[in-house]
């Protein structure tokens, strides 16, 4: 028997190959929705594994630096790269801020590591370009993805710093570029208030009359001017260590809180990008119903448009499964059609966003059994209209 | 009335009834037809509109079933008790034979295969399927447009490849309806003149419904249809040459 469907695909080409292309298009926004997912949990973890740390030591009741504001004193470090079983112990600072140069304005993730050892966690695995931070201030790496180029000079608050190297997937939760300069910078572009900010405060201090005397006004000032804030401590285990000991006893006798890797990457796919996850998710169903809507018009109007062929292959017996096999098959071809269509879109396009896209072949698989699922329910009134139809029409009367 | 027994080729109707719905309302669409007609014979059913022409060549058809009555075809009774949906598809498909007043060809399909799909369905294999509806295209003279679309051909080409393709299954009857309608006087001879020369080849009892007045002198019987009933009369049986 000859396939009825694959004749009239033959026949009609371009109308299937017109109506494929815009579900084709359709999916390949639903694949690249799904890509972005894909994409900033690769983020998250990327983040994690380029840090080079085993565990994230934060302050105690938070969530860590990127889910909760999170602060500790700058010399708890000494305290835990003491601990037997440590190998490095790094103060690292994170903080989102618009920055620019002359030429280009991106807003990044600006990340404060101690110079001098580029092999203490924090600092980025691997360079494209340049060489690591070596001086102690207005020195930074940039992630390629910030725009910024070797040898640019970038406005930092007040200071200006020249990138003197470049890295790739370097980027936060959310998708921005990470800037990497030296800790005290960090922490000054973090903590420190500007000049009007210091007047009214003095002022305020002076003011007080508990706080009268000059001696005692100054140590408060000082205080409150306090930038010997960071915002974690990354700790590198040396092999064999028992991680969870480590963890317990700094958790125990710091007062801190420590998360493992496995811990920090379930807080940044499960609370962090949890609320995008639902949202894209929310897209996809929608997607999917207006792919569904779609496909379901396509070959209701296609099969409309054969009744009086349908009767006429009723009237000489054709069997009804063979007339709802040719509707299905129609609606399976539209549907792969649209997805290779879309497939192709998606790929193409995944390097233009701004954010990270994963296309994962497991992802393509169930997008493309999604869509024939979609494509095969969507037939049913098609095929359901195509049953009713008598064979007496092809004889009028 | 002869017994199907002693005319057990053709077909034979016997006080066939069609009524349409029930109580007051209800419709005696047909009231009691008698038919016969031979293998290898042309007639013709003629009937204004109304007179019950369209339903009784739907239950010739096997398209609906008759409220009462016997239809023989070569001499096996069609209509009796017990009668399923998928047996009538399968009467229409291996049995029954229709060209209609459209050609109403598959527009996907090229001429071989419209031709052949009624074999196909029936489970023969595409290239024996394809080369016995190549034998009918040639016995049409259309075998040069057999790669042909349907869309590339003239209305007389496609109303000859209907007929091939109602033909193809070697059907015992074949029911045409208005097939000269649309078409010049020399096409509706030449028609007429191919189911005629069909009839006789492949032994087929055909039945043309037709109001064609270029059409009716060619028949030798002619069946008319008037308030349900039908009433026989002898045809001037013109030659078509």
């Amino acid at each position: 028997m000859i396939s009825l469907a694959g004749r009239d695909i033959l026949h009609a080409w371009g109308k299937f190959l017109f109506t494929g292309l815009g579900l084709g298009l359709l999916i390949g926004v639903t694949l690249s929705m799904a890509g972005v997912y894909r994409g900033m949990v690769e983020d998250g973890r990327a983040l994690i594994q380029a840090s080079g740390a085993d565990l994230w030591v934060v302050q105690q009741d938070t969530l860590g630096p990127f889910a909760e504001p999170s602060g500790l004193r700058d010399d708890l470090w000494r305290n835990i790269a003491a601990l037997e079983g440590v190998a490095a112990a790094a103060n690292v600072t994170y903080m989102t801020l618009q920055i620019h140069s002359d030429r280009h304005e991106s807003r990044v993730m600006l990340v404060g590591l101690t110079p001098g050892d580029n092999r203490l966690p924090g600092w980025p695995r691997f360079l494209l370009a340049g060489r690591h931070i070596s001086r102690g201030h207005y020195e930074a790496v940039a992630d390629i993805a910030s725009g910024f180029h070797l040898g640019e000079t970038l406005k930092i608050k007040r200071h200006h710093y020249t990138v003197v190297g470049l890295t790739r997937r370097m980027v936060s939760p959310s998708g921005d570029p990470m800037v990497f300069i030296p800790l005290k910078d960090a922490q000054e572009a973090q903590f420190q208030k500007d000049n009007d900010s210091i007047i009214r405060q003095r002022h305020r201090t002076a003011a007080n009359p508990v706080l009268s005397d000059s001696r005692v006004q100054t140590a408060v000032n000082a205080l409150l001017n306090n930038q010997q804030q960071v915002n974690a401590v990354l700790v590198r285990l040396q092999p064999g260590a028992q991680r969870t000991r480590i963890a317990e006893h700094i958790r125990r006798w710091q007062r801190l809180q420590v998360y493992d890797n496995q811990q920090m990457e379930r807080i940044l796919v499960g609370k962090l990008i949890a609320t995008a996850a639902r949202q894209i998710g929310l897209f996809l169903v929608i997607l999917s119903l207006v792919s569904a809507t779609i496909v379901a018009f396509i070959i209701y109007t296609l099969t409309m448009d054969k009744i009086r062929e349908i009767a006429v292959l009723k009237l000489i017996g054709t069997r009804n499964r063979t007339i709802a096999g040719m509707i299905l098959q129609q609606a399976l071809a539209l549907g792969i059609i649209g997805f290779v269509i879309g497939k192709i879109a998606a790929t193409f396009a995944a390097p233009h966003f701004p954010k990270y896209v994963v296309l994962l072949p497991r992802d393509s698989i169930t997008g493309l059994l999604a869509v024939l699922c979609i494509c095969a329910l969507a037939s049913l009134v098609a095929i359901r209209m195509a049953l009713k139809v008598d064979p007496a029409e092809a004889l009028g009367g | 009335m002869q017994k199907p027994d002693q005319n057990p080729q053709g077909i034979l109707i016997e006080g066939l009834k069609k009524r349409y719905g029930q109580g007051e309302t209800a419709v005696d669409a047909l009231k009691g037809v008698h038919m016969q007609v031979a293998a290898g014979e042309v007639v013709g059913l003629v009937g204004p509109s109304g007179s019950g022409k369209s339903t009784l060549l739907k239950c010739l058809g096997a398209v609906i079933e008759p409220t009462a009555g016997r239809m023989y075809l070569n001499g096996k009774r069609i209509y009796d008790d017990g009668w399923l949906v998928d047996d009538l598809r399968a009467l229409r498909r291996d049995r029954i034979g229709f060209v209609f007043q459209a050609p109403y060809l598959i527009p996907f399909l090229d001429v071989l295969d419209n031709v052949a799909l009624p074999r196909m369905l029936a489970g023969e294999p595409n290239p024996q399927a394809r080369s016995e509806a190549m034998n009918l295209l040639k016995a049409l003279d259309i075998q040069h447009r057999a790669q042909a679309m349907p869309s590339q051909l003239s209305g007389g080409e496609q109303q000859r490849v209907a007929i091939a393709r109602g033909l193809v299954n070697h059907p015992p009857v074949v029911l045409a309806d208005e097939p000269t309608a649309p078409l010049d006087s020399a096409r509706a001879m030449m028609v007429m003149r191919i189911l005629q020369q069909m009839a006789r080849d492949y032994q087929a009892a055909i039945i043309v419904v037709t109001h064609d007045e270029k059409i009716i002198p060619t028949f030798r019987r002619i069946y008319h249809i008037r308030d349900g009933i039908t009433v026989e009369e002898a045809g001037e049986g013109r030659p078509l040459d």
